[in-house]
């Protein structure tokens, strides 16, 4: 099904939550909302569902204006942060009980309980209480009664963000195949860019309650419209510096500078921000070849495969993903190199000028 | 962010308690609302005297006096329970056996009848026959409450205490026992000693149980009317004549309706404002 | 600051524990040294809280001691032994300011105010709350809570250890990889012991110089990052460091060969044979030293499905009907279809009964 919310906006005791927004959700598609907390997330999913009413803009389902429906009437599902179950029923009668409101046969109630119990592996599960669960299985059994529903629309507001590490790697793989399965729209709301990712699909960045760039997952990422959207879609955050541009050269304050080429050669001369992901700055021992610059050194946090070095650039807070072990010591000084072929230029009202990449 | 529904249609759940709440309080507050304001001689004759009810009460000795027992009983009540409560609650185990023996001695006086609780403690005080009055007198102490103001006032405050204090008791439990263990390892941890931890952490996070448990029994110590009546009648002569006890001889013993409507109402607001100084005086500061 | 040793520490929270099932901590025989950085890391259940709760002295253990200096502790109390503890939900003192709550640790002792006041002073500018001194630590947010927790332990100058639960669960997402470089950076200053408990392995292994993985009540190895992520010494090790984790697929032994599915896989200084008739072999290697290669002189595989990370792809591929996942790095090229790996002979364990065989 199709979901479109057009100029939907919401004003709540003169404080705007969200500001004007049209977007037409991928029907049948996987939709992530990415954001830091307060961003509007849950605010838009709330809206989605008919749980809050717009201060303006209509809500379409379907082409259909559902804008004054009742969250009842839409035939929608929600999933959240918290472990929501029924506390006093066994997982079965949980999982059973959207579907007792529709008065189905008892029969197919059970045929299509354990259908869904079995492809999220709470089989075995399925006369315990929620409580006699793992976290994991408890958040498992909240969407399986979800997923029973066979609702239009599916809301999940950052179900994973409460899980144990691996669980959460787990689910993610889990999740696209499951939802993908069936006709249904999916909104997936998280803080995490690394699960955005992964979960693929379609994400919209949300920023102080915009939307400010929807489209393909690795679109998004690659080719962020503003500073705003790239520093969303970047965990560490995106490395920024203010660049000069002057003929085939683009130079820092401090005087490093380095030829340009591509994308960025073509640009007029003048004052740019230079956005750099971290694992697109790497230490850099050879000769001064290229965009090279110094900084710093911070603290380098070691994980095993890779380290991450926190350095000060010229006032700035800078991070570099390196791979492999690197030690550095507390405010030594040192050189890095950033990989131009996948930095990003903006301007100086942070709209993306050039991208270097496809 | 959060944001309200707006659905008229709510306010249809919400009437029938606005109908039962006008049935109960509002009507009746207005009846003694328009007896305050009017002089009757019986079968059912009316005549407006405005403010006059107002004047005479509020500069009537008779009020003056029972007003400043009232007070003076109160604020005794007050300075005795809150502590005890706290102390108690402090001094019971936090799980456990015991702790369920003790909440349910705790909440034993809770449960018996207000004018038991008076008639318990008339006989248990009586200095002839009474195990508490006898026992004082054999002691060498001159106890009578029917004779001297001042063991009736002690008889009075002793029993309010008894019966009260439990309730103290069982809210600052409750909220002593939501205190997560953290606070008291963390406290260990810093080396605090049992006084730095009452006071940083178990009375800041008591806070908000004391305003309640202190708004409680303010109110319902300025209520307080069986339990005087059946120990002492408000006697000897009109020392322990409360506030509702005053209240009751004017409009029942002196069928003074007039008067005695024009006392409610001061009395009810006197209540009213104590109330809400002493709430906003505890909320001040605070975020929500 | 102290050298910590447990020894033959076991714990059961029955009164009678009969069997190894008992015991929430099975056996631990562990020495960490003066100043180091270390992490408890484990999922939910694993042991790792109760090994904390014996080292702060809030429990005595069932069996076993616990030496500071090579003196025993094991039967007193935290603050006997000079502790300090950052827990899992930020503890301040709510009525206090910031100052006072830096001070309370020290007033508690009877240090003189001149020493109290040049001490907070020093810490409230290590731990970046020198502007808040003189607010109410009610009003602060989660992180700066928890810096203030973190600053009552630095405060004393007698601390012998100080230990993390799982400190950022209530962070904000995109503020945890800030506060997690501040507690790196403040340990290279201060050098006090540090132990920090998590399920995460990213705050494991950037804080910690040694982690040390629990299992089930077991610790199964103590090691640097590197040595966990290179070598891991029991399978779960390999599973739970490392995203994805470790990919294991049972194999055979004979002549310093392992073969899986038939197929010889080479790997450096193997083990000549098993180790008896009846082990359970396993072959494990990670995504990141599984790389593709020329179609005939490879590991045939099926690609079963791509997952773009952003800075890697993950690619999923059936090896003889075992899920074998590989790393590619952003940038190269991403096989379709039938295709053929290689293990990294140098990476490449083998493990018998889930543990390390060589």
């Amino acid at each position: 099904m199709s979901l479109t919310l057009k100029n939907v906006s919401l004003i709540v005791d003169g404080q705007t939550h969200i500001y004007d927004t049209t977007v037409e959700l991928v029907p049948a598609g996987f939709n992530i909302l990415l954001g830091t907390t307060l961003s509007g997330k849950t605010t838009l999913m709330r809206l989605m569902a008919g749980l809050v009413q717009p201060s303006s803009g209509r809500i379409l389902f379907n082409g259909d204006d559902v804008t004054g429906v009742a969250v009842q009437k839409r035939n929608v599902s929600m999933v959240y942060q918290q472990f929501i179950n029924y506390p006093n029923m066994s997982v079965f009668d949980n999982i059973a009980s959207p579907l007792r409101l529709s008065g189905l046969a008892r029969a197919e109630i059970r045929k299509r309980v354990e259908t869904v119990a079995d492809l999220l592996r709470l089989g075995p599960f399925l006369k315990r209480k929620p409580s006699a669960l793992s976290g994991g299985q408890q958040q498992r059994c909240a969407m399986a009664r979800a997923l029973v529903k066979d609702s239009d629309l599916v809301l999940l507001d950052e179900p994973l963000a409460n899980l144990d590490y691996k669980l959460r790697e787990e689910l993610r793989d889990e999740l696209p195949r499951l939802f993908a399965a069936r006709e249904r729209t999916v909104v997936y709301a998280t803080t995490e860019p690394s699960e955005a990712l992964l979960l693929g699909g379609y994400t919209a960045a949300l920023h102080e309650g915009r939307i400010t760039q929807f489209g393909p997952t690795g679109d998004v990422y690659r080719h962020p419209v503003d500073k705003q959207t790239a520093s969303v879609f970047s965990d560490p955050p995106i490395n920024l510096i203010p660049v000069t541009k002057t003929g085939e050269r683009l130079q820092t304050s401090h005087g490093a500078n380095w030829r340009v080429y591509g994308a960025f050669r073509d640009l007029g001369d003048g004052e740019y921000e230079l956005g750099v992901r971290p694992h697109h700055v790497q230490p850099h021992d050879g000769a001064g070849d290229g965009a090279v610059i110094e900084g710093r050194v911070q603290v380098a946090e070691i994980s095993g495969s890779e380290s991450m070095v926190h350095f000060d650039l010229e006032g700035r807070p800078w991070v570099s993903l390196a791979h492999g072990v690197r030690a550095f010591g507390v405010g030594e000084t040192a050189r890095f190199k950033i990989d131009v072929d996948h930095s990003m230029l903006f301007s100086p009202q942070g709209e993306t000028v050039a991208t270097m990449r496809a | 962010m959060s944001a309200k529904t707006t659905n008229q249609k709510a306010w249809l759940l919400v009437a029938p308690v606005v109908v039962l709440v006008a049935f109960n309080a509002v009507i009746p507050l207005m009846t003694v609302v328009n007896y305050s304001v009017q002089e009757t001689f019986g079968d059912n004759l009316f005549f407006f005297e405005g403010m006059k009810w107002f004047e005479e009460v509020l500069s009537s000795e008779r009020f003056h006096d029972s007003l400043l027992r009232q007070l003076q009983f109160t604020f005794i009540i007050l300075a005795i329970e809150v502590p005890l409560g706290v102390a108690i609650a402090l001094a019971m185990p936090r799980r456990g056996f015991w702790a369920s023996v003790c909440l349910v001695l705790m909440a034993m006086p809770l449960l018996i009848p207000w004018n038991v609780v008076g008639a318990m403690w008339n006989i248990f005080a009586l200095p002839d026959i009474g195990l508490l009055g006898k026992t004082l007198n054999a002691m060498g102490f001159d106890y009578n409450f029917t004779r001297q103001p001042f063991s009736a006032w002690a008889t009075l405050i002793a029993m309010d205490v008894w019966h009260w204090t439990s309730l103290v008791v069982l809210l600052s439990y409750a909220g002593l026992s939501s205190i997560p263990d953290a606070y008291y390892q963390a406290a260990r941890i810093d080396g605090a000693s049992a006084w730095a931890v009452f006071r940083y952490i178990q009375l800041p996070k008591l806070k908000h149980v004391l305003t309640i448990a202190v708004l409680l029994r303010f109110m319902d110590s300025f209520n307080i009317y069986t339990e005087p009546f059946v120990l002492t009648g408000g006697g000897p002569g009109n020392s322990t004549t409360l506030l509702s006890l005053d209240l009751v001889k004017i409009a029942l013993g002196q069928f003074d309706l007039g008067p005695a409507a024009a006392m409610s109402l001061i009395y009810f607001l006197i209540i009213l404002l104590f109330s809400w100084i002493f709430y906003t005086v505890m909320t001040r500061g605070e975020d929500r | 600051m102290a050298r910590i040793e447990l020894r033959d520490l076991r714990h059961s929270y029955l009164a009678h524990p009969a069997g190894d099932a008992d015991y929430a901590l099975k056996k631990v025989d562990l020495v960490w040294e003066d100043g180091g950085a270390y992490a408890l890391l484990g999922p939910s259940g694993c042991g790792k809280t109760t090994l904390l709760n014996i080292i702060s002295g809030l429990l005595t253990p069932s069996e076993g001691s616990i030496l500071f200096d090579d003196v025993e502790v094991t039967d007193k109390s935290p603050e006997q032994r000079q502790i300090a503890q950052v827990f899992q939900f930020p503890v301040v003192y709510d009525t206090m300011t910031v100052y006072d709550n830096l001070a309370f640790p020290l007033r508690n002792r009877g240090v003189p105010e001149n020493d109290v006041d040049a001490r907070v002073r020093a810490v409230a500018d290590m731990t970046d709350l020198t502007a808040m001194l003189k607010q109410k630590a009610a009003g602060l947010t989660a992180d700066g809570k928890q810096k203030i927790s973190l600053g009552r332990g630095l405060v004393r100058e007698d601390v012998n250890v100080i230990m993390f639960d799982e400190p950022l669960t209530v962070i904000d997402p995109h503020l945890k990889w800030k506060l997690r470089s501040k507690l790196k950076e403040l340990h290279q200053r201060v050098k006090t012991t540090m132990i920090y408990v998590t399920h995460d392995q990213t705050e494991a292994l950037t804080f910690a110089d040694q982690v040390v993985v629990m299992h089930e009540g077991w610790v199964v190895q103590q090691g640097t990052p590197v040595e966990l992520f290179e070598r891991p010494r029991h399978t779960f090790v390999g599973h739970f460091i490392g995203s994805p984790g470790m990919n294991l697929m049972p194999c055979e032994l004979a002549d310093s060969v392992a073969r899986v599915a038939g197929h010889a896989i080479a790997i450096e200084d193997a083990p000549k044979t098993p180790p008896h008739g009846d082990a359970a072999l396993e072959l494990g290697v990670r995504p990141e030293f599984v790389s593709f290669v020329d179609v005939d002189e490879g590991l045939p595989v099926d690609i079963v499905a791509v997952r773009d990370t952003g800075r890697n792809h993950i690619v999923e591929t059936d090896f003889a009907g075992h899920r074998v996942r590989a790393l590619v790095p952003e940038g190269m090229p991403v096989p379709e279809g039938r295709a053929a790996i290689r293990f990294d002979p140098a990476y490449t364990r083998v493990y018998a009964d889930s543990w390390l065989f060589e």
